[in-house]
């Protein structure tokens, strides 16, 4: 396969720079910036001393016995990025991409969330390197991720609620760019996923690579071989195209992303773009959206506000016209359930995220005797803690528990 | 056709062109074609028709407001194109449509530069497509007899106005100021210095908009611009009067305001 992306940042066909004029400088500014900073020894250097002392790199991979044993097929692996600093793979990027913003001499950083633990990540770095930190959230994500709100104004930024369409990612990222376009020559827009226009989906993958490279030889280490199937969730996509990417040239190795399946499969129930949507531009790239028949982008639901968003990263458009990686999803109960079954067997709660890409391979694992999985793990599930106790309110009860359990 | 021979006219007369933007369908698709004529009565020369769409990157609350009327009266790319035909059927002014891309492609870009030529649109220009995305788009529209324009903005280098200037036909609609659009109480001084990088490299007509809303502001652009462009203003005024009876009025007056402040000066070198 050769290197993608193109020189114009397409993935075959999807990708590349679909903004207004006003932002195609400043585009090709931060293209060359990164060149610059990716050829650069000390740059990389000093990203990797970051990564390793403060976000806790390399992260280990863990393999789940008792779930494994429990569903009788697949030997489960997990790669533990929910034990990164913040809690989530998100630092990875935000390290990287705040280290190029310091470099063009950018004091000013804005970012778009959703479920919170990429402005969390963002709120970090900013105060690790003393940045402005300006983050856009939808109401509804406000609402639903109270506690990375909080997070991040402890950590020194403004959270502005975006009160525009669903109120979600997608609204956030649009007020966002809106921002970018209005102070662009103070400001850097640090994205946290692979998505937008060329060249974030290629900044953000290669920040994010480290995943699968460690994982790669992690396992290789831990069994002799590579694994039959690599498990991740995929909202924009940039931990499962971290963890796949390295995998890529290995043609043995299944990739399979899981989308947010949601809680029915009309369109605005959901935020499975493969399997409801049709490509098209959205926030600069071209790539699988939802969009009705007029082209107009749908709202999309999901429990987990980091998947709720209607156009998936391009280079997993490529990858899925490729046929090199496969995509489904998982409902909204199949990921709260597999947080559970996570929680009980090997005592992770996951993020709502990452209990998506696990709830596949619970699904797959008791068919697949003799193989090995390997879950991306992207995020723990603290930030969750509010929507896991409406969903399982029997947790949540009054008053004291028994100290034994009783044989009936 | 039409845009041409107006710059051209209007290079005679030595007054730059009014363009009006409208969000199509806004408040209804019914209004729209009534809002134009009124438009026109009050001394518009040209007038954009905004597509609505759900994810607005490029614009201010002012359009953002305006988009969501739209697409909760039911508007869509097929309806617009309707509501130029009716507005073709009175009048000869010439109509530029104003879109974010995904529509387009959805409709399909070869089935929209057939049927808005057959529906009396004379150009297009397409906020979120950059010159080096337009491949095979721009020259389908151009083939179908549609001017294809481009913006460009004070963030843009030599070459990127060079490319601009080689991709749009008709004009090129110079953005005054980084940012969204909406209206601002002062203009911005970048555009001096874009209009004469770009009259450098372009013989096309030049029409400057983003920010500008008031007669005295349409004075002093006119003084530099083959044409200034006045949005949010008008669709403020829309979005005031939805419910009046003398909405058209309203901005038949406001149209007529803007106009009358256009300087009159020598002709434009050609």
């Amino acid at each position: 396969m050769i290197a993608l992306p193109d020189a114009r940042g397409h993935f075959g066909e999807f990708g590349g720079r679909y903004v207004p004029e006003t932002l195609m400088a400043p585009l090709e500014e931060i293209e060359q910036a990164y060149e610059q900073a990716r050829a650069d020894e000390s740059f990389q250097r000093e990203l990797k001393a970051l990564l390793a002392n403060y976000a806790g790199r390399p992260t280990p991979l863990f393999y789940a016995q008792r779930l494994s044993e429990s569903l009788g097929g697949a030997k489960i692996y997990f790669k533990r990025e929910d034990l990164l600093h913040t809690g989530a793979h998100k630092i990875n990027n935000c390290l990287g991409q705040a280290l190029l913003a310091r470099r063009m001499g950018k004091r000013r950083i804005i970012a778009e969330t959703g479920a919170g633990q990429h402005g969390v990540a963002t709120a970090t770095v900013c105060a690790l390197f003393g940045l402005e930190c300006v983050v856009y959230m939808g109401e509804e994500d406000m609402r639903r991720q109270r506690l990375n709100v909080f997070r991040m104004r402890m950590l020194g930024a403004r959270v502005v609620g975006v009160a525009s369409g669903s109120r979600t990612l997608k609204d956030a990222i649009s007020e966002a760019m809106r921002d970018w376009v209005t102070n662009v020559s103070t400001t850097y827009y640090l994205l946290g996923s692979a998505l937008g226009a060329h060249p974030y989906p290629l900044i953000v993958r290669d920040f994010h690579r480290c995943i699968g490279e460690e994982a790669r030889e992690q396992i290789l280490q831990s069994e002799g071989r590579l694994p039959d199937a690599v498990y991740a969730c995929v909202g924009g996509g940039s931990n499962a195209i971290g963890i796949f990417h390295a995998f890529i040239p290995d043609s043995g190795v299944k990739l399979v992303g899981v989308e947010a399946g949601g809680k029915g499969r009309r369109l605005g129930e959901h935020a499975a773009r493969f399997a409801g949507g049709s490509p098209g531009v959205l926030h600069g790239a071209y790539s699988y959206l939802l969009q009705d028949e007029d082209g107009q982008v749908s709202l999309t639901h999901s429990v987990s506000a980091g998947l709720d968003y209607a156009l998936v990263g391009p280079e997993h458009a490529w990858l899925h016209q490729q046929r090199r990686a496969e995509y489904t999803s998982a409902t909204d109960e199949e990921a709260l359930e597999a947080a559970r079954t996570l929680a009980r067997l090997e005592g992770m709660i996951p993020a709502l995220e990452s209990a998506h890409a696990v709830a596949e391979a619970i699904k797959r694992a008791p068919k697949a005797k003799g193989e090995l999985f390997l879950v991306n793990l992207s995020g723990r599930g603290d930030k969750d803690i509010d929507i896991y106790r409406e969903n399982f309110p029997e947790l949540d009860a009054q008053g004291s528990d028994y100290a034994h359990s009783f044989a009936v | 056709m039409r845009i041409r021979s107006l710059f051209e006219r209007k290079r005679q007369q030595g007054r730059p062109a009014l363009i009006a933007y409208l969000t199509a369908g806004d408040p209804t698709p019914e209004h729209t074609p009534r809002l134009a004529a009124a438009l026109e009565r009050g001394g518009v020369d040209l007038i954009e028709l905004g597509v609505p769409f759900s994810d607005p990157i490029a614009d201010g609350p002012v359009i953002q407001a305006a988009s969501e009327r739209s697409l909760a009266a039911g508007t869509t790319l097929p309806l617009v194109l309707e509501m130029a035909e009716e507005i073709r059927k009175h009048s000869e002014i010439p109509l530029l449509l104003f879109s974010y891309l995904n529509p387009v492609l959805r409709y399909g870009s070869a089935a929209l530069a057939r049927d808005a030529k057959k529906s009396g649109i004379d150009g297009v220009l397409l906020t979120d497509l950059s010159v080096e995305e337009a491949g095979s788009l721009a020259p389908e529209m151009r083939r179908a007899g549609l001017d294809t324009v481009f913006l460009a903005s004070p963030t843009s280098p030599p070459r990127r106005l060079a490319l601009v200037a080689e991709h749009s036909s008709g004009f090129v609609y110079l953005v005054s100021r980084t940012g969204v659009t909406g209206e601002r109480e002062s203009l911005s001084e970048s555009i001096h210095e874009l209009v004469a990088s770009l009259r450098k490299i372009t013989t096309l007509p030049l029409a400057v908009g983003f920010g500008i809303s008031t007669p005295e502001q349409v004075a002093k652009v006119g003084a530099l611009a083959d044409g200034v462009v006045v949005g949010s203003a008008f669709v403020r005024l829309v979005e005031r009067y939805a419910s009046s009876s003398d909405l058209e009025g309203k901005l038949e007056t406001f149209a007529r305001s803007l106009s009358s402040a256009m300087p009159v000066r020598a002709g434009v070198p050609k």
